[in-house]
């Protein structure tokens, strides 16, 4: 495509007013103004000191900010207009998958018949959402390639803890006692903290020139000592480890798993399955792959499928389908898997993710699962190819759902780091890549675009990435280095914050 | 990029500087520069016995959290206290002020092993 870009993706002309900056709720504060009333409860009021012992009483008063509801919605969507977000514009962070989450699925979970329900509520009471439930597992147990799951996990960290803890289970079970677990030295780095959470030692394996596992490494560490590996594939290069079936050959020739993080699933989805490639365990990341909120915009959710011999130590209890009743009705309860590890989560999972996900899966069905896949390769891969001139490719070969570039030219050159190029790129009107991941990458920048942008917003983009380089070259690190310059916050200092965090505020002072 | 002619260095960007019965124990000027802004040190403890090679301590900077491999095995005599206030110290004066422990190699010959200063700008140049 040539020609100007289109405006699409670009959040340039977002409402951002003015630069002051915002009070925290503290600040708004006004001793004795609250932004409820509760005036025809026509329940008596009690002291205090009648319900509570005096041992269980604060001694101090609770310091909360004392707000009307007029000024807390005004706060909070001031805020808001200062946030950038998935619904404002392209948000190319590289490992997030931070594709946009169509309404659908909001309009889905706010549904009274599924958001109005109790998780005490018995299984009688129930049997829609328990038929959601079972219906979810099996989609994403075809999807992965995998015999039965758990919807428990909280978000992917929790999956990751879940699924080495399964893994113990199994060896235990076996009568085996094994030490350590085998990961990539480009892993996320929640890998090495769940192993060490899940109570086995890290071994790192380096990656090889074409940014795959070192075979011959992998073999050398590999014995009866091992519990398990963890990949993800495509790994954290983008790049789909073609070796997959002899690691899992040899991992399981030393009676090792195979773990798949599901971090990089959305590049796969109907296409190839983890199941297929010969994992034994995977957990997957709904807020990534099917569209579920991330991070602040709601609770995770980590669902964990596993092969059919890791099945009985799933966490429980699970949903099932019982026998039809007698006028031939699906019927829908709760059981527990016989060596099961036991719950991971209160109740059953944070269920209104849990629905909004499988909203997103029938919605899209299976041509358009795989549609998802190719779209976010293609849209990679055009990213890639425009901007291989502009940065350095470290590994110039096709990727999958993310290009992973380097600054490295341009900082020897023009003094412009990835830091400084993720900065501008917020006045240019989008969110930054991932920067400095994976680290076995020299100014890394990691881009993501998601299959869910047009073409017109990969070229906006584009352009914008070149302007940055542009500039550099024009002109010096100068501009770069003070950006971002129409924030209504300018760069901050990572160093200092680190360094001196203050956890808490104190409107005291 | 700094890297002293009276030092030794390891693969992993640890520097070694040999004092009597005991070396000092650092990261170089090019992992400082790599790693970015550190904000914390984590030091190993006074007495411990370290493997050649094992961990001996984590930077974390902003942009990342790295292993200090120990460049030669021994017990740890000393450790550079004033980290815990100042990490920066590892960006200012990588090879002075911030140096990360003392060691008591436990086979002083394997300082022998590393690499001398010529060898090491070829590492990293390379």
């Amino acid at each position: 495509m040539t020609g100007p870009a289109a405006p699409g993706g670009r959040a340039a002309s977002a409402p951002l007013l003015g630069s002051d900056t915002e009070p925290t709720v503290f600040e708004l504060s006004v001793p004795g103004r609250r932004a409820w009333s509760l005036r025809t409860t026509e329940v008596p009021e009690v002291p205090v000191a009648d319900l509570v012992p005096v041992a269980f009483r604060r001694e101090d008063q609770v310091e909360l900010a004392e707000v009307s509801e007029r000024d807390l919605v005004a706060h909070v969507t001031r805020l808001s207009h200062r946030q950038f977000s998935v619904d404002l514009g392209a948000y190319p962070l590289g490992s997030c998958t931070m594709k946009y989450n169509p309404k659908v699925c909001d309009a889905v979970a706010a549904l009274e018949g599924l958001a109005g329900v109790h998780p005490a509520a018995p299984p009688s009471l129930t049997q829609g959402w328990l038929s959601l439930l079972v219906e979810l597992e099996r989609a994403l147990c075809e999807l992965t390639g995998m015999a039965a799951a758990t919807l428990q996990p909280a978000a992917g960290a929790a999956g990751e803890l879940t699924g080495l803890l399964l893994m113990r289970a199994w060896h235990q079970a076996h009568g085996s006692v094994r030490h350590r677990v085998v990961i990539p030295d480009s892993a996320h780095g929640t890998n090495p903290a769940s192993v060490t959470l899940g109570g086995y030692q890290v071994t790192t394996v380096p990656t090889d020139e074409r940014g795959c596992v070192d075979l011959d490494a992998l073999c050398r560490v590999l014995d009866e000592d091992v519990a398990g590996i963890m990949l993800t594939n495509p790994n954290t290069l983008g790049l789909f480890e073609e070796d997959i079936t002899t690691i899992a050959r040899k991992a399981h020739d030393v009676g090792a798993l195979l773990y798949y993080d599901g971090a990089n699933l959305n590049a796969i989805l109907g296409v190839v399955r983890p199941g297929d490639m010969g994992f034994d365990i995977v957990h997957m990341n709904l807020h990534k792959t099917f569209a579920t909120p991330h991070g602040g915009g709601g609770p995770g959710a980590g669902p964990v499928a596993v092969a059919e011999r890791l099945a009985p130590f799933l966490p429980g209890p699970r949903p099932v389908a019982l026998e039809p009743d007698e006028e031939g009705t699906a019927r829908f309860g709760w059981t527990v898997p016989p060596q099961s590890i036991g719950r991971v989560h209160g109740f059953h999972g944070n269920a209104l993710v849990l629905a909004r996900a499988l909203a997103y899966l029938l919605v899209n069905g299976g041509d358009g699962l795989r549609r998802v896949a190719e779209l976010a390769v293609l849209n990679a891969n055009w990213l890639r190819t425009r901007l291989r001139g502009t940065f350095d490719a470290p590994y110039d070969r096709p990727c999958m759902h993310e290009a992973v570039l380097s600054a490295r030219t341009l900082r020897d050159r023009f003094g412009v780091r990835a830091l400084d190029v993720a900065k501008r790129l917020l006045d240019e009107g989008f969110h930054a890549p991932t920067i400095y991941f994976p680290l076995i990458v020299d100014e890394a920048l990691m881009i993501e675009p998601t299959e869910t942008e047009s073409l017109q917003t990969l070229e906006a983009l584009a352009q914008a990435f070149e302007r940055i380089v542009a500039e550099a070259a024009a002109s010096g690190p100068a501009e770069a280095h003070a950006a971002p310059h129409h924030t209504p916050v300018r760069r901050v200092d990572e160093a200092r914050a680190a360094r001196h965090l203050v956890a808490t505020y104190d409107a005291r002072h | 990029m700094d890297t002293p002619e009276d030092l030794r260095y390891s693969t992993d960007h640890e520097w070694v500087r040999v004092a009597g019965d005991r070396v000092r124990v650092g990261i170089t000027d090019y992992a400082q520069d790599a790693l970015g802004d550190v904000v914390f040190v984590d030091v190993p403890a006074v007495g411990a016995v370290v493997e050649p090679g094992g961990p001996l301590g984590e930077v974390e900077s902003t942009k990342s959290v790295s292993e200090v491999y120990a460049p030669v095995g021994g017990e740890v005599l000393a450790v550079n206290t004033s980290l815990a206030e100042r990490p920066e110290l590892l960006n200012s004066d990588p090879y002075g002020d911030g140096w990360i422990c003392e060691l008591r190699p436990s086979d002083p010959s394997t300082v022998d092993n590393l690499l001398d200063a010529a060898a090491y700008r070829a590492l990293v140049d390379g």
